[in-house]
């Protein structure tokens, strides 16, 4: 089964990876962009199980490793 | 005074911080993360500056689990001295023995250069033969410097006298070559035997070399 985990820089932690890629954004003319956020993507090819057992298990990879939680929000998608 | 520092895949700082240490006249083991224990006799865990696992993931995301590391904690909440550089500043980070997190520099490009510093507190063994208000030149190499707390965290490193050196310029004047929270350089763990900084002091030991306004830092932690 695959898994994929967004992670994102919380609201409100400032971003400089997007900030620069909306700077150069808008040196292109793409002036209609307000703002710019840039996060990871994992994707996790895992056993077949129980759905709810795959996210308690993957919820403890992101805590433990995956994400900075201090940080980072992540979300877990089963594909 | 036996001093151990921990070399992961990627740490490019081990015999810099070996060649000051020694030049301090500590003894001192290069002590590779697979091991599972330190030095029995070891007095301070020096976690120096590189890449450690090439930063993948996030910076230090994943030394936090090699071998060493347990000992490591053990040590420090055993009131061990444990001083991180650099990379070594984001593993402490990462296992939670100081508080906060690293993000990219606010320019997004790696920033290696020398950089200004100002004692912010000096109760500690880190800083204690500098006086508050002194202004250090020390070399800064790093790109996820920009340190991250919440405001009520940070208030609390400020009453318990954590925050212990900020950028600066040559007067001593706030300046903030990556984005950190308040200018933030360095702080310490609330026991004061954890510490922890971006800059590099054991690069700053000989006035050849442009400084050795390292050497008082790294002194402080042989003494007390």
């Amino acid at each position: 089964m695959k898994v994929i985990v967004n992670i994102q820089l919380k609201e409100g932690v400032l971003d400089p990876q997007g900030k620069a890629v909306h700077h150069a954004l808008s040196a292109l003319s793409f002036n209609e962009v307000n703002d710019v956020r840039i996060g990871k993507q994992i994707i996790l090819q895992v056993n077949e199980g129980n759905e709810q057992d795959i996210k308690a298990k993957v919820a403890n990879m992101c805590e433990e490793l995956l994400a900075n939680t201090v940080i980072e929000n992540y979300e877990i998608e089963l594909a | 005074m036996k001093v151990s520092v921990v070399v992961f895949p990627g740490t490019n700082c081990e015999m810099d911080t070996k060649y000051a240490y020694e030049k301090l006249n500590a003894d001192v083991e290069l002590v590779f993360h697979k091991n599972e224990t330190l030095p029995n006799d070891t007095d301070l865990v020096v976690l120096p500056g590189g890449f450690s696992y090439g930063d993948y993931l996030r910076s230090a995301a994943i030394a936090k689990f090699s071998p060493i590391m347990k000992d490591v904690i053990r040590f420090a909440n055993d009131g061990g001295k444990v001083l991180g550089i650099c990379n070594g500043f984001q593993m402490l980070l990462e296992m939670g023995l100081l508080e906060g997190a690293m993000k990219r520099n606010s320019n997004v490009h790696f920033i290696s250069k020398y950089h200004h510093l100002r004692v912010v507190n000096n109760e500690n063994d880190f800083l204690q033969k500098l006086n508050i208000g002194d202004v250090l030149n020390i070399p800064i190499a790093h790109g996820e410097g920009n340190y991250f707390i919440d405001e009520k965290a940070l208030d609390e490193l400020y009453a318990n006298n954590q925050v212990l050196l900020k950028y600066s310029d040559e007067n001593g004047i706030d300046k903030n070559p990556n984005g950190s929270v308040d200018s933030i350089a360095c702080i310490c763990n609330k026991n004061k035997n954890v510490f922890g900084l971006m800059p590099h002091p054991e690069r700053a030991i000989e006035t050849l070399l442009g400084s050795n306004d390292g050497i008082k830092m790294l002194q402080g932690l042989m003494e007390g």
